[in-house]
């Protein structure tokens, strides 16, 4: 079934920058190719030879167990050759510039470079410099779309589809590129998208991406079918952004006593990595009949897995 | 110098509430000597001529904003480079920033900057001081000394003022010597780490904003403030239509006080920024199109009294970054007035107020003769064709730096000779 889709839809992109870039069918075809890899995760030989001779550039800039072990593994389960370039003990900290570096690493003739930044647009940035394909781990506040991607494919798994359903998206939406992209993505797919935050944290011209803000947890969750809650990092609640974390957790942690105003089959959802008895409750995020924070994980490799191979096709 | 005559042409000259077709004569000593219908082929016979039919000459522009890499930054613009960059837009004057290296916050550094401007300046340099030693914002420069040698105004240029305590006592202390206060408006703490308009653009991008009310505070305790004095008080930079109700407000309750925008302001918006454009990344901001038009009016009912081209010079490495990274600034003092001619042409602005803009309202401001064609005064003069459609290209750049906000824009009208002291410095 894959595999008809695919010669009928074109990916019309040699980089993944960012979800805003995407169609409808381009988003299904990574879904859908992402599915056969599942399958293949789960069986005793994960090994494909369809990246047999590639080089992958893992360029972090930032800290990340998760993203950069999952696209790591996505690359050599395909084939590939990937390396991770440590950033913090590069040039980069003697004051070589992001373009420099990519100058350097383009003449290594890569073939996919996976870059994450703290700075929103880097990818892009970098994506004009190289003649590799690019892959935006995670920019700045702006998008982070394979994050998106695994979780619309983590939906679709546990839900069967995305479309009507209603998410709330929960907790530092400023500072949250994960936020963007999921934002950008389920109201594609056809969602109904809501995001619940202190003000502080809530961009002030949010609806205009087409959702509707809260700053009332109970009343966003209302009739709520998926629940994304978001790390919320210690260091704003210091009174800067929050009073304290106590109060945090009174107004805007995700609790047994909040969730009862979602559907009663609400499943709750996780980037990781978790505060836990901070935006989470430690049992909730743990119990088995809500929490899908493992499946993700999951999905991360399938869907990034299926993204390097959709990007390499493209480019031929 | 043989005399010279500029005839047929259309001469405006806003101060003098001149807009006829005439002559220019300029005596041997590279002043006005003559102006209006009188100056004609036949009258001017041992003068050289220039027919300028078709074309409109107006007083060299004076652009109250610019900076220049003397001393420090050469490497970004000297005074050669920028001179060359400046007459080819029709530029004669310039107030210079102060913010090079070392800062110009001592009558040294001034002196120096004095000298060669001279020997390496084809324009007339205007230079600025700072209102506090090392531009922080603590303690006053030497507004008497620095006067005397030479100083035409004082700011911190890219830096404002924050503290109420210092501005109280610069405003005080700044009457004694009857200096021009130039102020960049800018809360420091509101726009910490900011770098766009605070709007759906900045979510999007993911980056960080300068909420307008930055600009507003510092307006707004400004003008408290200067209602217990009557020192001379300019606010450099507007962005945004707030920030003019807070002005009119005040001019209705009789403040004497004027203010600059910036051409890029007028031209652009914070969507022309794109996808990460760092030559468009710009202090004050870029704000949304319902802030360029109310500047627009702010203009046109006299709120705005200066327009310039903030022409800021950057090298490639200092914009070849992100967006967070690249250093604020574009390029602008070839553009100026083609782009001020942009707002002529689609009718948001006549062309008197565009030119008084450029001309007789900022040596007004500055304290100073030029601005003018009257007879007598020197012969600082642009001619340029009001309607010439031409390509802004990167590679035409006089300036060192290429930063240009405005690269490839189809623009109409355009200089093609500048005159100063009497001398024809650019001719195309």
């Amino acid at each position: 079934m894959a595999t008809n889709k695919l010669q009928a839809i074109k990916f019309n992109h040699t980089h993944l920058l960012g979800i805003q870039y995407l169609s409808i069918p381009e988003v299904n075809l990574i879904l859908d190719e992402s599915l056969a890899f599942v399958d293949l995760n789960r069986q005793e030989n994960k090994k494909l030879k369809i990246l047999n001779g590639k080089t992958q550039i893992n360029l972090f800039f930032e800290n990340s167990t998760r993203t950069l072990s999952s696209f790591e593994l996505a690359g050599k389960r395909l084939g590939a050759d990937v390396m991770n370039m440590n950033v913090a003990q590069s040039a980069i900290k003697k004051g070589e510039t992001l373009i420099d570096t990519a100058m350097t690493l383009n003449a290594m003739h890569p073939d996919i470079l996976v870059i994450r930044h703290q700075d929103s647009g880097a990818a892009n940035l970098l994506s004009q410099k190289v003649n590799c394909s690019v892959i935006n781990a995670g920019d700045g506040r702006r998008e982070h779309p394979t994050q998106a991607l695994l979780d619309a494919m983590t939906i679709k798994m546990k839900k069967g589809k995305i479309e009507g359903l209603r998410v709330a998206i929960c907790g530092d939406i400023l500072h949250s590129r994960v936020a963007r992209s999921n934002i950008y993505l389920l109201n594609m797919l056809g969602a109904e998208v809501r995001v619940i935050g202190p003000s502080t944290l809530m961009p002030k011209y949010i609806e205009g991406f087409g959702v509707k803000s809260f700053t009332n947890m109970e009343q966003g969750l209302e009739g709520c079918d998926i629940i994304m809650m978001l790390r919320m990092q210690t260091e704003r609640m210091d009174g800067s952004y929050m009073p304290s974390t106590r109060e945090y957790y009174e107004f805007f942690a995700l609790d047994y006593k909040k969730i009862k105003n979602a559907k009663s089959d609400a499943l709750i959802m996780h980037p990781g990595p978790m505060n836990r008895g901070i935006e989470i409750d430690t049992n909730l995020a743990d119990d088995i009949n809500r929490s899908i924070i493992v499946q993700q994980v999951e999905m991360g490799v399938a869907v990034r897995m299926a993204v390097l191979k959709i990007l390499m096709e493209a480019k031929q | 110098m043989k005399k010279k005559a500029i005839i047929n042409t259309r001469i405006l000259d806003p101060r003098n509430n001149i807009d006829e077709i005439g002559g220019i004569l300029i005596n041997d000593i590279g002043k006005i000597e003559a102006i209006g219908k009188k100056v004609t082929k036949e009258n001017v016979s041992n003068a050289e001529i220039y027919d300028c039919k078709n074309k409109v000459s107006i007083p060299g522009i004076i652009d109250m904003r610019v900076f220049v890499g003397e001393p420090g930054f050469e490497y970004k613009e000297n005074f050669r480079t920028l001179s060359q960059a400046a007459v080819s837009g029709g530029v004669t004057g310039v107030a210079t920033m102060p913010n090079t290296l070392p800062l110009i916050d001592n009558v040294s550094t001034l002196d120096f900057v004095k000298r060669r401007s001279r020997d390496k300046s084809i324009i007339k340099i205007f230079p600025m001081a700072t209102l506090t030693k090392g531009a922080k914002g603590l303690d006053m420069t030497e507004f008497g000394l620095l006067k005397l040698r030479g100083a035409w105004g004082f700011t911190d240029g890219t830096q404002s003022i924050q503290s109420n305590k210092v501005m109280d006592q610069i405003f005080n202390y700044g009457k004694n010597t009857d200096i021009l206060i130039i102020q960049f408006a800018q809360d420091n703490e509101l726009s910490e780490n900011g770098m766009i308009n605070d709007s759906l653009q900045a979510t999007k991008l993911g980056l960080k904003s300068i909420p307008e009310s930055a600009e507003q505070l510092i307006i707004e305790r400004d003008l408290r403030l200067l209602e217990n004095y009557n020192t001379k008080y300019h606010i450099a930079l507007i962005s945004s239509k707030k920030s003019l109700e807070i002005i009119k407000n005040a001019k209705e309750r009789g403040l004497k006080f004027t203010v600059g925008v910036s051409i890029n302001n007028l031209s652009l918006n914070e969507n022309d920024i794109g996808d990460f454009k760092t030559f468009l990344k710009l202090s004050p901001p870029l704000r949304s199109e319902e802030d360029r038009l109310a500047l627009i009016d702010g203009v046109k009912q006299g709120l705005i009294n200066v327009i310039v081209s903030d022409h800021k010079p950057e090298d490639e490495e200092s914009k070849r970054l992100t967006f967070q990274q690249a250093t604020t600034g574009a390029s602008g003092i070839e553009s100026l007035l083609s782009l001020g001619l942009e707002l002529v042409h689609n009718g948001s602005c006549d062309l008197n107020t565009l030119i008084n803009n450029l001309t007789s309202s900022p040596a007004k401001i500055l304290g100073i003769r030029n601005g003018t064609l009257s007879v007598g005064s020197e012969a600082d003069i642009a001619v340029f064709d009001l309607d010439k459609p031409w390509v802004f290209k990167k590679e035409n750049i006089k300036s060192k730096s290429k930063n240009t906000a405005i690269e490839d824009r189809k623009l109409q009208g355009k200089v093609e000779k500048t005159f100063i002291n009497g001398d024809l410095v650019f001719s195309e």
